[in-house]
């Protein structure tokens, strides 16, 4: 039933397409740095010294690798699938953003950039690339959205004890796509020396390439891994999608095998036909916009629409490029959680695994809730759990707090 | 192989063959003039539809002679705050692609000499459908399109349907674009070359004088297409400095801000045309 993909076809090409979907959709002030950023990109992927590094880091700073864990406890409580949990939340800052900084900032390095700057959402984008630049003394600014930077206040504190400057970004609803939007706008005016670390699989190429590549280790590893637990390969793979790095870092490294099936979760909110979701797959239509041709949330007229999800992370009107191929190609199946699956999701997680995951990754553990049961035990079930989640005490106790007889956190 | 080199997707269009259009007109007896012209820049609705049309329809008298009509998008990228709040304004109040180009074709029943060109970003270009936009377009009396995020990259998504349909692609250089890279901006240009005068967005920091005019220069050693230069002038003495060097100079913030600080639509009617006035004095008394 899957299609497979042949990845030795290296897309994206040349321009940066992925099928019809990717490319350069930028201002002209920026296209002589992207097709730099691309030139130095393609030397270090290449280059083994940067390649040591990238190693270097990713094992003793980051701490990688991260475990493949097999979730006892789920699996009996779910009854079906045995699930295994990649755990990317026991990485340096608590989430994969951290692999894709990492790399980046090198990138930064190599070229002589001596500024950083970036935007997010969930703020943990924000944090890993606050860390970075802490770690490799670069000044960082990163733009945030004022709806984000409300509800989640333990990441704007934690880039601001990294050193980074917090630019609130009043603009439209104050959330994602926004604080890219003004990331762009300052980029494009300090082109020369500034370097803009994208913190997902979109943007202009080759960002989606470049980030996807550097979230691969999670894929890797976890082929690695399984192939050393069980002596195959897992069965399925589920990922939360908003930009979908995560998920690509995954999906990646297994889309030339056509028996492992993967499932991408895109936020539903409070419903895919409700008009408040981030299901861009689901529910929006190809646009271009941040400097790629995707899918999108618009309405007729192709202005933008807002997106809605009880998580920040995936408060986004788009999905990488990549995403909107596999897609197409139907290599990738992509589905929705709503905000309440989510918010369940997230708590057999806690009570059943001792582990508190992101509201983005409980959406990938609400797809599990659905699946799990109807599949036998032999079924290897891989769920990338992407990020820890502390930074979203205040948005869960606003939902929940009345269970727990607690206020205010 | 590099991407600079790539050309794959690029093939040059002959552009020289088509009939002289109103923007060639335009440049053509301004030359003979020897005045620069004057591009003005409103985002179509803003404020309302009602006093956009108002706006629109003064310009020529006031002295403009090219126009420059905004496209608006939820998501301007190269727009500073002043042209986001005019987009956001003229969404919020209802425009639409469809009544923008409903504008220019109420427009041409009165006017059928003054260029205009439509600004804007492609998605919502792309939305509409290309084919559908451009045949609309070109029957409304679109002269030219400026689309910020199509570099010549992409040229075979707008820019060539386009002069296919009689409509110039508006190509703006920049002070990144250096001299490896401007064969390529330059290759399917049309209409007239936009000089972007200051790395940033629109109704950002002023340009510094000497950098401006050298770079104009070194932009015409390489295209006969008049050159416009934009971004970051407000008053009418910039404008002056910068139009005895280039052949078009474009304001654009300076004029939505006087929507924005308006208190009524007379008063928006007023203070646009009144600062069109001022500048359409500066630029026709720059070279004496």
């Amino acid at each position: 039933m899957n299609q497979p993909v042949d990845i030795s076809q290296s897309l994206p090409d040349a321009n940066g397409l992925f099928g019809n979907f990717g490319g350069r959709f930028v201002a002209e002030t920026l296209m002589p740095l992207i097709l730099e950023l691309q030139d130095e990109y393609t030397a270090a992927k290449n280059d083994p010294e940067f390649q040591r590094q990238l190693a270097y880091f990713q094992g003793d700073y980051v701490g990688r690798p991260s475990p493949l864990y097999f979730a006892e406890r789920l699996t009996e409580h779910f009854g079906g699938a045995s699930i295994y949990l990649k755990r990317e939340e026991l990485n340096h800052t608590g989430a994969h953003k951290i692999n894709n900084c990492i790399g980046q900032v090198l990138l930064a390095k190599q070229m002589g950039k001596k500024r950083i700057i970036a935007e997010t959402g969930a703020g943990m984008h924000g944090v890993a690339t606050a860390t970075v630049a802490a770690r490799f003394g670069l000044p960082c600014v990163i733009y945030m959205g004022t709806t984000d930077i409300e509800r989640q206040q333990t990441n704007v504190f934690r880039m601001k004890l990294l050193g980074a400057e917090i630019v609130p970004v009043t603009s439209g609803t104050g959330t994602l796509k926004d604080a890219m939007n003004e990331a762009l706008r300052d980029w494009v005016t300090n082109v020369d020396d500034t370097f803009y670390i994208i913190g997902t699989v979109a943007g202009p190429h080759p960002y989606p390439a470049m980030v996807r590549d550097f979230q691969a280790v999670i894929g890797h590893e976890t082929r690695t891994q399984m192939l050393e637990k069980k002596g195959r390969l897992p069965d399925s793979l589920i990922a939360c999608v908003g930009g979908g790095s995560n998920a690509i870092g995954l999906f990646y490294p297994f889309l030339n095998d056509p028996d492992v099936h993967m499932v991408g979760v895109e936020a539903g909110g409070k419903g895919v036909n409700s008009g408040l979701h981030a299901a861009s797959l689901n529910g929006g239509t190809p646009g271009v916009l941040h400097g790629n041709r995707t899918y999108l949330l618009q309405d007729e007229d192709g202005q933008i629409t807002d997106a809605h999800s009880i998580s920040a992370g995936l408060d986004y009107p788009g999905i990488g490029p990549e995403h909107a191929w596999l897609h197409e190609q139907k290599r990738v199946e992509y589905v929705s959680a709503t905000d309440d699956e989510a918010l369940e999701a997230f708590q057999i997680c806690c009570r059943k695994e001792g582990i508190i995951p992101a509201l983005e990754t409980a959406h990938a553990l609400a797809e599990v809730a659905k699946r799990a049961p109807q599949l036998p035990r032999e079924h290897l079930m891989v769920i990338n759990l992407s990020g820890r989640g502390d930074k979203d005490m205040t948005s869960v106790a606003h939902h929940l707090g009345d269970k727990f007889g607690v206020k205010n956190v | 192989m590099s991407a600079n080199q790539d050309n794959a997707m690029n093939a040059t269009v002959s552009q020289t063959m088509h009939n002289p259009t109103r923007l060639d007109h335009c440049f053509s007896t301004l030359k003979q003039q020897n005045r620069p012209a004057l591009i003005s820049y409103l985002t179509a609705g803003d404020p309302d539809a009602d006093t956009s049309r108002r706006l629109l329809h003064g310009l020529p008298a006031a002295g403009v002679d090219i126009i420059e009509l905004g496209m608006p998008f939820s998501d301007p990228m190269a727009d500073g705050p002043a042209i986001q709040k005019a987009a956001q304004r003229a969404l919020n109040n209802g425009q639409t692609q469809a009544k923008t180009l409903d504008m220019v074709r109420t427009f041409r029943e009165q006017d059928s000499t003054t260029p205009i060109v439509l600004m804007g970003y492609y998605n919502p270009i792309y939305r509409y459908g290309v084919e559908r936009f451009l045949t609309d377009a070109a029957r409304a009396g679109v002269d030219g399109l400026i689309v910020v995020d199509l570099p010549p990259e992409h040229d075979e998504e707008l820019c060539q349907p386009a002069f296919r349909h009689g409509i110039d692609f508006i190509r703006l250089a920049t002070p990144t674009t250096d001299a490896k890279r401007l064969p390529r901006v330059l290759a399917n240009a049309s209409g007239f070359i936009y000089y972007v005068s200051v790395a940033g967005v629109t109704g950002g920091s002023a340009p510094t004088p000497e950098r401006l005019e050298a770079s104009v220069s070194r932009l015409r050693e390489d295209t006969e297409l008049p050159i416009a230069v934009g971004f970051g002038i407000r008053t009418a003495e910039q404008a002056a400095t910068i139009g005895r060097y280039s052949d078009a100079v474009v304001v654009g913030s300076a004029l939505v801000d006087c929507i924005e600080h308006a208190t009524t639509p007379d008063d928006a009617v007023e203070r646009v045309h009144g600062l069109v006035s001022e500048l359409a004095e500066s630029v026709r008394a720059c070279r004496s």
